[in-house]
């Protein structure tokens, strides 16, 4: 894949090429490519003068970040404690069943990507599930499996 | 906006905003908290504002998007002022009929006046309702008065007034003075008294310091940080550069979680308008002093809480702790004597500046000074943000202020300190709620997270859910955590899977023991506690679980079997073509059954039976 680094360039110049700047840095490019690409990791080592593999480590190491690429769209069903007990292991379960999509996966034909996480604080309306952004409270399994089926029918490529 | 260079400024143009806010009749306050939010109070706001702008009617009536009003269950929730009216569940296409016959009108719209629950009368104010006038509100309350992105608004109410007392006439020391004095001690978990740690960092050789601010509220099922910095981002900012005062930093930081894009977007958008008003950068109000405070993402790990960790992050390093033998007062930061505070431990600064640390002292228990907010969510009736005194009981927390548990049901136990806190049961419901008699429970007061469990919650499962929580949180660098909460985790499963025996409950607790001594950092230390604190005091269920191979709650799958009630069953055949593996076999109008082997206990059949047949035993 042809990239851009123009862009890769203009976010690393907006917050410094200092090594303090890395995660703001890595953050925005996930952001703005949805994923981190190679050539974007070595890019951001070669302009913060830091070793590519401490940049990869950062990238391992936190949850944020993707290196493959991602669906076109993110449901992100929350694990958070209050979501827990009210009900989301059979979101997830529910979704597996009908979708056979696991938390992590993307779809095939990239339209998808079913995240969880660990709580948005929107506790008040558990179980929660948000998808790019937008928050649904009180989630109920079919209505999530059917929400996540439509998803995947307006985002084909 | 003009640039303050003094303390008067500051006061002449409060008095300033004042005069202008004197000339609305009335305001009205939505809330734009993180579950309103949600359930769009940012649309009903802007919805307000249309309707005064196109009738004009801006003069006279103020709309205030307010940071979280706390009453969650509510939401979306109006306040109008000054008459502190309270409408809960308002829906956008209210708007009209609100503004006419009640902000114009002066009548009430009796359906979205609150109804209590155990009176069934009606509530007009704000103030009387049981959840409200039961609870001691200071920072809450001021986040709920505040519009979330007007400066102008928090000046109105006697912001940065703290700020400029203390940097025009308290020194350091006596600042230091004020903040021991009141007992202030961390809200994030650790409940240091942050006095204390102030003046080491203070005392702490070094030309350059910093303070810092702990946003990276990681702990599921707690939202104040959220809400607070949402809702009322100046007053972090103030507390923030008190701190920095005290301590002697140029430079200040808040670290905040990348799942709060809002609180990102609002602090600094705030960062700005202080700036802009000379309250942060080069010699603040005229009184020589300089700091300056940046925004910084995380981006998702739970250990980043922790202090050493989010500074190696902050550094742009993987987010390990280090072993906290070299404090971070003193070394902290770039090897710089750092301060690092939670959000609510900076949002209470102000307010004790302003009415003496002897009036914050007042408030609490012997050690446990001031107030808390908890998040109460879980299987309660009013799930919300609650703000109590230290050392409130529990029971009037969950029952009084809560509303008790939905649907008549038991409460089994309730969840303090997040993943690194543990269970209290129903039997100590009593239990006065501070950092001491919640750690001797076997929990933590930790950022103050409180989940209401009932008796179909199981404690075994809610142990597994930490644990599995913390397997993936685990930052990996030392052993006991590493691969002890790894494998309490999977023998915790294999409880849950009915494959336990009533050694490996023994074997938990040993292991707990070993993590809680031998882990570098505090997330190893506590990871033990939710699963020990469930075998102190739900021993039985463990048992349940290894010994009948039964889950009493109902929740373990593997444990389960779904039955058909021969009576109850009218082979309608609803559950049949709705199961998705094929279980359910029998003939049109005749009682049906599940075949055990191809059940998936994923509960569709209960959910498409009419008559209540389908039980889980």
């Amino acid at each position: 894949m042809e990239l851009n680094l123009t862009d890769v360039d203009a976010i690393i110049d907006h917050w410094g090429p200092k090594p303090d700047s890395l995660l703001q840095i890595m953050l925005d490019i996930n952001h703005r490519f949805r994923f981190l690409p190679r050539e974007s990791m070595e890019r951001v080592a070669e302009r913060l003068r830091m070793p590519v593999s401490q940049v990869f480590g950062v990238a391992n190491f936190f949850k944020v970040f993707r290196l493959k690429p991602q669906g076109r769209v993110l449901v992100h069903v929350c694990t958070g404690t209050a979501c827990h007990v009210k009900g989301t292991p059979r979101l997830l379960d529910r979704i597996q069943q009908d979708l056979h999509l696991r938390p992590g996966d993307t779809t095939e034909d990239l339209s998808l990507t079913l995240e969880t996480v660990n709580c948005v604080g929107a506790c008040a309306s558990a179980p929660v599930v948000v998808v790019d952004g937008v928050t649904y409270g009180q989630a109920t399994p079919t209505e999530i499996s059917q929400l996540a089926k439509k998803l995947m029918e307006t985002n084909k490529a | 906006m003009n640039r303050l260079s003094s303390v008067q400024d500051l006061e002449v143009l409060r008095r300033e905003i004042l005069a202008r806010q004197s000339k609305m009749l009335k305001w009205i306050r939505v809330c734009c908290g993180p579950a309103c939010h949600s359930r769009g109070g940012e649309k009903l706001a802007r919805a307000f504002q249309r309707y005064v702008e196109e009738n004009n009617l801006s003069d006279r009536y103020l709309v205030k998007p307010t940071g979280c009003n706390g009453f969650c269950a509510e939401g979306p929730t109006v306040v109008i002022e000054p008459d502190n009216l309270f409408y809960g569940h308002v829906g956008i296409e209210r708007v009209p009929e609100i503004m006419e016959r009640t902000v114009i009108g002066g009548e009430l719209i009796e359906d979205l006046l609150y109804v209590d629950r155990e009176t069934g009368s009606r509530v007009l104010r704000e103030r009387e309702i049981p959840f409200y006038a039961k609870q001691l509100r200071l920072v809450m309350e001021d986040t709920a008065a505040n519009h979330t992105t007007e400066i102008d608004d928090y000046i109105s109410r006697g912001g940065y007034s703290a700020l400029a007392r203390a940097l025009s006439e308290m020194t350091p020391e006596q600042v230091i003075a004020e903040v021991k004095g009141a007992g202030l001690r961390g809200r994030g978990g650790g409940g240091f008294p942050a006095g204390v740690k102030w003046e080491s960092c203070r005392r702490a050789r070094g030309e350059i310091k910093y303070v810092m601010c702990n946003a990276d509220e990681g702990d599921p099922g707690a939202y104040m940080d959220r809400a607070v910095l949402e809702g009322n981002p100046h007053v972090v900012i103030e507390g923030m550069i008190i701190a920095a005062y005290a301590i002697g930093a140029g430079e200040g930081y808040i670290y905040c979680r990348y799942e709060y894009p809002l609180a990102v977007k609002n602090g600094n958008h705030a960062l700005d308008r202080a700036r802009a008003y000379g309250l942060l950068g080069k010699n603040i109000l005229g009184t020589g002093f300089d700091f300056d405070i940046y925004l910084n993402r995380g981006a998702g790990a739970f250990i980043c809480g922790e202090s050493t960790a989010l500074m190696a992050s902050l550094e742009g390093k993987i987010g390990e702790p280090r072993g906290k033998h070299i404090h971070t007062v003193e070394k902290g930061l770039w090897n710089r004597p750092s301060n690092l505070n939670n959000v609510e431990t900076y949002a209470n600064v102000p307010q004790i500046i302003n009415r003496g640390g002897k009036w914050y002292a007042s408030i609490g228990t012997e050690r446990s000074k001031g107030t808390k907010i908890f998040s109460l969510v879980g299987k309660i009736n009013n799930t919300g943000l609650v703000e109590v005194a230290m050392g409130t009981p529990l029971r009037k927390i969950v029952y009084e202020i809560g509303g008790g548990i939905p649907q008549g049901k038991r409460l089994k136990a309730v969840q303090t300190g997040g993943p690194s806190g543990g269970c209290i049961p129903e039997e100590l419901i009593d239990l006065p709620v501070d950092y001491e008699k919640l750690k001797e429970a076997g929990s933590m007061m930790g950022s103050g997270g409180m989940i209401v469990m009932d008796e179909e919650t199981c404690m075994v499962d809610v142990a597994r859910y930490f644990l599995n929580f913390l397997t993936e949180e685990s930052c990996g660098k030392c052993v006991p955590c590493r691969v002890g909460v790894k494998r309490m985790h999977e023998i915790v499963t294999a409880i849950c899977e009915g494959r336990g025996t009533p050694a490996d409950v023994d074997q938990l607790e040993k292991m707990g023991r070993t993590l809680q001594e031998a882990s570098l950092c505090g997330l190893g230390k506590s990871a033990p506690n939710p699963v020990l604190s469930t075998i102190r005091y739900f021993r039985h269920e463990y048992e349940a679980h290894v010994r009948d191979r039964k889950c009493p709650a109902k929740v373990c799958k593997p444990l389960l079997t779904y039955e058909i009630d021969t009576e109850k069953c009218t082979g309608c055949g609803r559950c049949r073509i709705k199961c998705p593996s094929g279980a359910v076999i029998g003939a049109k109008k005749e009682c049906h059954c599940i075949d055990e082997e191809l059940c998936v206990r994923c509960g569709i059949c209960i959910e498409s039976c009419k008559f209540g047949a389908i039980t889980i035993e």
